[in-house]
């Protein structure tokens, strides 16, 4: 059997759920290619090449990829999937826009976010905001799979192996990039993060979140939110954890006045250790949380980023 | 401009769905139903754009058992202008409703389709993309901004590490994400002109999709519960079980 991994990068890097995916695809096959399409993406190649585990990396460098637009990006996917038993890719937004394309071109049923290898058909996904798990089996030859990379670990590292060019160039002739207004973060991306602190309605303003920001800096974490935080404009779009947001598993996970709605507890309730901070004593995220804390978050935050 | 909407009938989101004692699947007996949110929001949008003069005619569509025409209904009562059931028992994957719908395209030649991103019950976020394929039209998925001008549609999408905007050549497939809108409620008159609007119904069968199943349910299951956890009664005491016992800061 084998695995097509779809890169996950930004032209310059490769992103770490790369080796996550690529750890998930070794529990099917043991001939793993990765495929990155963008421009200018040298080093994210090296990158690639040197995750334990990957076979060799196909690289497909021009301008018509910068934006990995889904369009001609899946019908590239569609060009190279041939051989392989597997096209697997990160259940991010690029591989969440791409991915459900290339599997109606193909004539394949894809089956999403993957928290589960168990064996090469056969896969495990939460569904209903992960109240319930399903046991799934793919009949297709082709299974078109995006893998929840949280659930899986990092792959090792290995010295480098074969990196091949492709000269293929497909139009785009049907979307165009416009602009992209990226988010400025000097923090560790919320998917990599070891440690996340997420704050919710609770925190009342956008201001108010800079409390978080001190005992970010002391524990390297992440911030993160609810949707109500999100909808209220406190902060932006892509800090938002949850079933239709990201979804988070770092070794600690805070939660700040956030009341631990179902859709919210669908994006970190995988963390290792939940610490709940929520002056409401029955507010359901204490039903997940290893240690609760109920208090008013605008008395415990300063004491807790004095005393970290 | 024709706009076409596809709906899809799921658990409301307020419940918490539970495994069936056998393992079979989620049990949805008494369960209370309603409109996929991210529909509503797909609605609202066309509706929105017909008040704007971008669009002339809004169409639901909900492809599903009898039931279904509940949801149609709702949207009939919202705005929309003519429904079509697409009536099945089948169970459906992501791309037979991508397939039934790209049928449903090729007669009603809408130039924009507004989708749901994701179904609350599969958690799939697959059928605009597919078809988008399917039609090979242009995609913007996820979208917090839809402003349509010169024959495109400027698409704002909310991507993991931003937004990212897109021009879409029309015809186009759009999917929602939900800072799109917030959808409205449906008055009582409105409800009741509603019932006299037109709702369609046609067999998933004369559409010629193949729909036997390329996945099978193998079992379904809860998912691992958590241990009850301790509650604590200071700061003091948090830091050091952190330390000490979680041992997860240093
Ligand atoms: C289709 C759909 C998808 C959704 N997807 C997501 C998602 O991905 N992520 C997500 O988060 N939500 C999502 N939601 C929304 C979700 O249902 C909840 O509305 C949301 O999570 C609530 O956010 P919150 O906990 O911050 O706000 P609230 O529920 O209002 O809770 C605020 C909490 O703050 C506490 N609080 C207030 N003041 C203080 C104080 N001074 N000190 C301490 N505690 C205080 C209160 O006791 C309360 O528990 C989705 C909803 C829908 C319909
Ligand atoms: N049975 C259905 N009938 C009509 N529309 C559907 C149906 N299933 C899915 N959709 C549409 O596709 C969107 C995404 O669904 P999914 O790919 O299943 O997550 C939904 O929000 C709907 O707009």
């Amino acid at each position: 059997m084998n695995v097509l991994v779809i890169a996950e990068h930004d032209n310059g890097q490769l992103k770490s759920e790369t080796s996550k995916v690529v750890n998930a695809a070794t529990k099917v096959a043991t001939n793993i290619d990765v495929l990155i399409a963008g421009h200018n993406v040298g080093e994210a190649a090296k990158s690639a090449s040197e995750i334990s585990g990957v076979t060799k990396v196909r690289v497909v460098d021009n301008a018509g990829f910068e934006h990995q637009l889904a369009e001609n990006t899946a019908d590239l996917v569609v060009e190279i999937a041939g051989s392989y038993s597997h096209i697997f890719a990160s259940a991010s937004t690029t591989g969440k826009n791409i991915l459900p394309r290339v599997s109606a071109l193909l004539d394949k049923s894809q089956i999403s976010e993957i928290i589960e290898v168990v064996d090469g058909d056969t896969f495990k996904r939460p569904i209903y905001a992960g109240n319930a798990i399903a046991t799934v089996k793919s009949l297709d030859e082709t299974k078109v799979i995006t893998v929840r990379a949280s659930a899986f670990d990092s792959q090792g590292s290995q010295s480098p192996c074969e990196v091949d060019s492709l000269a293929i160039e497909i139009e785009n002739g049907l979307s165009e990039f416009v602009s992209i207004e990226q988010t400025e973060s000097e923090r560790p991306e919320l998917n990599a993060a070891p440690v996340v602190i997420s704050g919710g309605r609770g925190m009342q303003n956008g201001e108010n979140f800079a409390l978080l920001n001190g005992i970010a800096d002391k524990l390297g974490a992440a911030i993160g939110a609810s949707r109500a935080a999100v909808d209220a404009g406190f902060v932006p779009n892509d800090m938002q954890v949850g079933q239709t947001g990201k979804i988070v598993a770092p070794d600690l996970y805070i939660a700040v006045g956030i009341s631990g709605a179902i859709q919210h507890l669908a994006g970190m309730k995988d963390s290792k250790v939940i610490v709940a901070i929520n002056k409401d004593p029955d507010a359901p995220i204490f039903q997940v949380a290893d240690y609760g804390l109920v208090a008013d978050l605008f008395d415990v935050l300063p004491e807790l980023e004095t005393a970290l | 401009m024709k706009v076409l909407v596809p709906i899809k009938r799921v658990i409301d989101y307020n419940v918490k769905a539970r495994v069936k004692p056998d393992n079979t699947d989620v049990d949805l007996t008494n369960v209370k139903m309603a409109m996929n949110p991210f529909c509503e929001i797909a609605v609202e949008e066309a509706i929105r754009l017909k008040e704007a003069g971008s669009a002339s005619e809004v169409i639901v569509v909900s492809i599903g058992d009898k039931a279904c025409q509940e949801q149609l209904r709702t949207a009939l009562a919202l705005g929309a202008d003519k429904a079509i059931h697409v009536q099945t028992d089948a169970k459906l994957e992501s791309l037979h409703v991508a397939k039934l719908l790209a049928k449903l395209v090729e007669q009603q030649q809408p130039e924009l389709v507004i989708l749901g991103k994701q179904s609350i019950d599969s958690d799939n976020n697959q059928t605009g993309q597919m078809l988008a394929a399917l039609t090979k039209r242009s995609q913007g998925t996820f979208a917090s901004k839809v402003v349509i001008e010169d024959g495109k549609a400027q698409v704002t999408r909310e991507v993991d590490g931003g937004l990212q905007t897109v021009s879409l050549t029309l015809p186009a497939i759009v999917t929602t994400d939900l800072r799109l809108n917030e959808p409205r409620y449906a008055s009582l008159p409105n409800i009741m002109k509603a019932k006299r609007k037109p709702l369609e119904t046609i067999e998933a069968q004369s559409l010629n999709v193949d729909l036997s199943p390329r996945i099978e349910l193998v079992k379904v299951e809860e998912p691992s519960k958590r241990e009850a956890g301790v509650m604590v009664e200071s700061v003091d005491e948090l830091v050091t079980k952190l330390k000490t016992e979680a041992k997860v800061i240093s």
